[in-house]
């Protein structure tokens, strides 16, 4: 009885919160037909968008890789002064509002900001344009990598490092063949994780991006921009398509969580 | 370690300070002021009123659900937990034009909460939903059942056993969870902005309170409450710190 009542509980709050408006969404953009649709995310604006995204998120992306490698390591395997605050300085992107993060890059860079005014004379526009978007993206995809990265190199010490070392590997040698290996998982888990947030970011974007559309509009952009404009199959087309990405990202994730459990 | 410095500094660090330079330039009253103006306290207001009740009533279904996850067996449940993520993964202007397709003025079921504090409510509980079911879900899988086992061969009814051998466990999860979902709920922006119509006074929260401030030529403005905002993340992340920390304490008991 109590576990029948616990069931449907639960399954109908995940069907009204979470499956049956996503359901809607599919319905929605595939309401008139398989055309429309199609036509909506071909637009010039809909192609543009979408190379941004990806532009972006292909600049975003190997950047927080590379750093987020070396942070867990310098976190796990050094000791320094200040590791307290690398730690809560990597966590912060979690927790603060993407607006905040988009007002504090626009009041930097900004024609009067600390930078702004020095790279607008030097004819270099950051706000308003996709240096802006590109570093607020690296802002808010900063934890992903090193927050997945962290507890394997934790969990699989340093024996093989040293090894390696004493049998005559140079640092990289060792990066390369013992611990890279190891965290291999890890990484993919990460990445995957930085890229779905980097695709979908939306408030530090919209902060700085000024909106121009065929120019500095995103797939969320995008979106937001044709529902406004009553353009409701553009708009919908265009969040199936980044619901689809979402959905992948989930089976990507699948994929690689497992690995990752029986190391 | 100095690329570590350098990249943290560049990102994250220059901007922030960059927004507290700001808040301050119009001195100690500018920003009083600032922060103090109704309709900037009406909207912080409502932002953590929310964000406490969407924490809570996660707290309370999200336990339902980690349980029937964990200790029930049904048709469908390995779709059901992979899709739990699906509002980590969902962009948050998609999940909001989501619930604007059910829970708006054209939606099918004739629920219309657009414009209104439910939405504001709604779209919160959407983007949190994942926070306590994923805190609870691998302590109740690691939970030895045979304290379960011994309250009832004792007589406990399951309301009793729940109470006091499995709750008292769990609970240091369902905090974390709340503290997470509460962080996420504070700066939500996304998901808010289309269903609520940001009506100030009404359904404007935090975040479009700071954009309006930046889109009508106030960042003055729009940085003073925006240092609120991070005061609060912080805070929030320190609990959050603090609780793994006495989590794993507690694990090792």
């Amino acid at each position: 009885m109590s576990r029948w009542l616990l069931r449907v509980l639960g399954l109908s709050y995940l069907a009204v919160l979470l499956a049956a408006p996503v359901g809607l969404v599919f319905w929605r953009t595939f309401e008139h037909g398989f055309g429309p649709a199609w036509d909506a995310v071909t637009t010039p604006a809909a192609k543009h968008a979408l190379y941004l995204t990806l532009l972006i998120a292909a600049i975003a992306v190997p950047a927080n890789t590379i750093f987020g490698i070396v942070c867990a390591l310098a976190i796990v395997r050094y000791r320094f002064r200040g590791k307290g605050i690398v730690n809560a300085l990597v966590d912060l992107p979690l927790a603060l509002s993407p607006v905040v993060v988009g007002l504090a890059y626009f009041l930097l860079y900004s024609r009067n900001g600390w930078f702004g005014g020095w790279l607008t004379d030097h004819g270099i526009q950051v706000v308003f344009a996709l240096p802006a978007m590109v570093l607020v993206t690296i802002f808010v995809s900063l934890p992903f990598v090193v927050r997945e990265v962290v507890p394997v190199l934790h969990e699989i010490g340093t024996e093989q490092e040293q090894a390696a070392s004493t049998l005559g590997a140079s640092p990289w040698q060792t990066f390369r063949k013992v611990t890279l290996p190891a965290i291999r998982w890890a990484v993919a888990y990460g990445v995957v994780l930085t890229t779905a947030r980097a695709l979908g970011e939306f408030g530090a974007v919209s902060v700085v991006s000024g909106h121009v559309v065929g120019k500095t509009e995103t797939m969320t952009l995008h979106v937001e921009e044709s529902y406004q404009a009553f353009d409701y199959t553009g708009a919908y087309a265009a969040s199936f398509v980044l619901a689809l990405i979402a959905i992948s990202t989930l089976v990507l994730m699948s994929l690689f969580k497992p690995k990752e459990e029986t190391r | 370690m100095s690329f570590v410095t350098a990249y943290l500094s560049l990102i994250v660090l220059l901007p922030l300070a960059a927004l507290v330079w700001k808040s301050a330039d119009a001195g100690r009253t500018g920003f009083w002021d600032a922060v103090t103006d109704p309709q900037a306290v009406a909207a912080l207001k409502l932002t953590l009123v929310v964000s406490v009740a969407v924490s809570l009533i996660n707290a309370v279904f999200g336990t339902i659900v980690a349980w029937i996850l964990v200790r029930d067996r049904f048709w469908g449940q390995g779709v059901v937990n992979a899709i739990i993520d699906l509002p980590f993964a969902l962009p948050t202007i998609v999940a909001g034009l989501t619930l604007l397709a059910l829970y708006g003025p054209n939606g099918p079921v004739g629920i219309d909460v657009a414009f209104s504090r439910a939405a504001v409510l709604v779209a919160l509980l959407f983007v949190t939903l994942p926070f306590v079911i994923r805190t609870v879900q691998p302590v109740l899988l690691e939970l030895d059942r045979e304290m379960e086992e011994a309250s009832a061969s004792l007589g406990a009814g399951p309301l009793r056993t729940f109470r006091y051998i499995v709750f008292p466990n769990l609970f240091p999860a369902i905090l974390s969870g709340v503290a997470l979902a509460f962080a996420r709920a504070v700066g939500e922006f996304g998901s808010i902005v289309l269903i609520s119509g940001n009506l100030p006074f009404k359904t404007e929260v935090a975040s479009v309170f700071i954009f309006g401030r930046i889109e009508s030529g106030d960042p003055a403005g729009a940085a003073a409450v925006s240092v609120v905002i991070l005061a609060i993340s912080f805070a929030a992340l320190l609990g959050i710190g603090a609780l793994r920390r006495w989590r794993t304490r507690h694990d090792r008991v």
